[in-house]
């Protein structure tokens, strides 16, 4: 009997690939503007017209996947488990009751398979993920897809929640984010899958919430914060948790979560669009979308 | 007292550290419970004793129920906690701000600081050279 060996040649198998970036904040009051039909306002007005190119694009490009990379806001982790990264494996994740009741949005819909292969390999790629099988989502995860995607019935992507700790200090320093991002990309490459991920950074920019110094926007960091996300990433890598805190505000640490989202992709990227506004509500907003270049 | 940190020196600003985890636990958690709406109900009722429920120290229940947002940040408070009490009143982030600001800023004051681009950060990078309260550290 002929033992007939199948040989799979590599350019049969179509991979998963990530094909592009988003850095987004991610601010509540961006959500309840679109839930409550406000972006029309002349408050609201300047930042609608920002992101309207950005919606544009997203409506070409499509993705099967969206990797959202955000931080949970005393919503399903509280301060009895801290986890500094998780990732969403469930087959949905609700909108979390974050204290005056869910977003009225469509529920988030997970990719199992492709968020178990990537906590594994990030696991045995030395990245101590914490796997969450169940999972509420809050305007961490679903302001950014509003931002991108507007209103639609249902999420027209699936998505892979992965949870950064950036409230409890001290959160994982801009250079482990990057590496994430590089781990990430290296994980989602080696599955067979032929899958158009889009990966997302959210937070930011500069911002703070609390104390006497509430209210502190720094734009000129901010700009330098993205040129040099595009151009140099490794030098925004390498900046101290105490850099953020001081120049961005205590809530503007978020934004290492955009280097986890360029870690993800080339070091030589173009970047498609960037919009950048001030104020919504008490933070300076910002909003890129890079590419590798071809 | 913790060791010093190079953040110590940032005027009006509470960073959520293992001592201010350790002391503010039983308030945020206090304010945790309030995403549950059955939880809310239960703190409209009457929200002195259901502030009983929790280990809170007094001090910290009288900041809850004097809506001290300043001082619930120097009791051990987190803003994204704290905030669902404001969020409970139907209070904005802009509200908190402006009572946090402690300088007598209404909140139109607070808004209009934001259209104008916010607080600036020259002259409030470090204690020493800012004009805050610096009643944090």
């Amino acid at each position: 009997m002929a033992i007939v060996l199948r040989v799979r040649a590599s350019w049969e198998i179509r991979m998963a690939k990530i094909t592009a970036g988003i850095g987004t904040s991610h601010v509540p009051a961006i959500g309840a503007a679109i839930d409550h039909k406000k972006l029309e306002q002349p408050y609201w007005q300047p930042f609608a017209d920002g992101i309207a190119p950005a919606r544009e694009w997203m409506a070409q490009h499509q993705p099967d996947v969206c990797i959202v990379i955000f931080n949970d806001h005393a919503s399903s982790f509280s301060l009895e488990l801290i986890p500094t990264f998780a990732i969403g494996v469930a087959d949905q994740f609700a909108p979390a009751d974050e204290g005056y009741g869910p977003r009225e949005v469509p529920v988030v819909n997970g990719h199992p398979e492709l968020a178990w292969h990537v906590a594994e390999s990030l696991i045995q790629d030395d990245f101590d993920m914490t796997i969450a099988n169940r999972l509420e989502v809050d305007h961490g995860c679903t302001v950014p897809l509003s931002i991108l995607f507007g209103e639609p019935e249902n999420w027209p992507c699936k998505v892979v929640p992965i949870c950064v700790n950036v409230i409890q200090y001290p959160p994982p320093s801009g250079s482990r984010c990057y590496a994430l991002g590089q781990a990430i990309r290296r994980a989602v490459e080696s599955f067979e899958q032929d899958l158009n991920v889009v990966i997302f950074g959210t937070g930011g920019m500069s911002h703070q919430l609390q104390g006497e110094r509430a209210g502190v926007i720094n734009q000129p960091f901010d700009r330098a914060f993205l040129d040099a996300l595009v151009d140099d990433p490794e030098s925004v890598a390498a900046r101290p948790h105490t850099e953020y805190l001081r120049e961005a505000g205590s809530e503007g640490i978020e934004l290492v979560m955009w280097l986890a989202m360029r870690g993800a992709m080339d070091k030589q990227v173009d970047e498609e669009y960037r919009f950048m506004h001030v104020p919504v509500s008490n933070t300076s907003y910002g909003l890129t979308i890079i590419k590798n270049k071809l | 007292m913790r060791d010093i940190r190079d953040y110590d020196d940032i005027p009006g600003t509470y960073i959520m550290d293992g001592a201010h985890n350790r002391k503010g636990y039983h308030l945020n958690m206090f304010c945790m419970s309030l995403n549950k709406q059955e939880n809310r109900d239960r703190f409209a009722a009457s929200e002195a004793d259901y502030l009983q429920s929790f280990p809170m120290t007094e001090e910290q229940r009288e900041a809850v129920l004097n809506r001290d947002w300043l001082r619930m940040l120097q009791l051990g408070g987190n803003i994204y906690y704290t905030f669902k009490i404001a969020a409970f009143d139907g209070l904005t982030m802009q509200h908190v701000g402006a009572e946090m600001s402690g300088s007598n800023m209404t909140v139109e004051d607070f808004r209009q600081m934001m259209l104008e681009g916010g607080r600036p950060i020259d002259g409030n990078r470090s204690k020493s050279e800012s004009k805050l309260g610096n009643q944090n550290g």
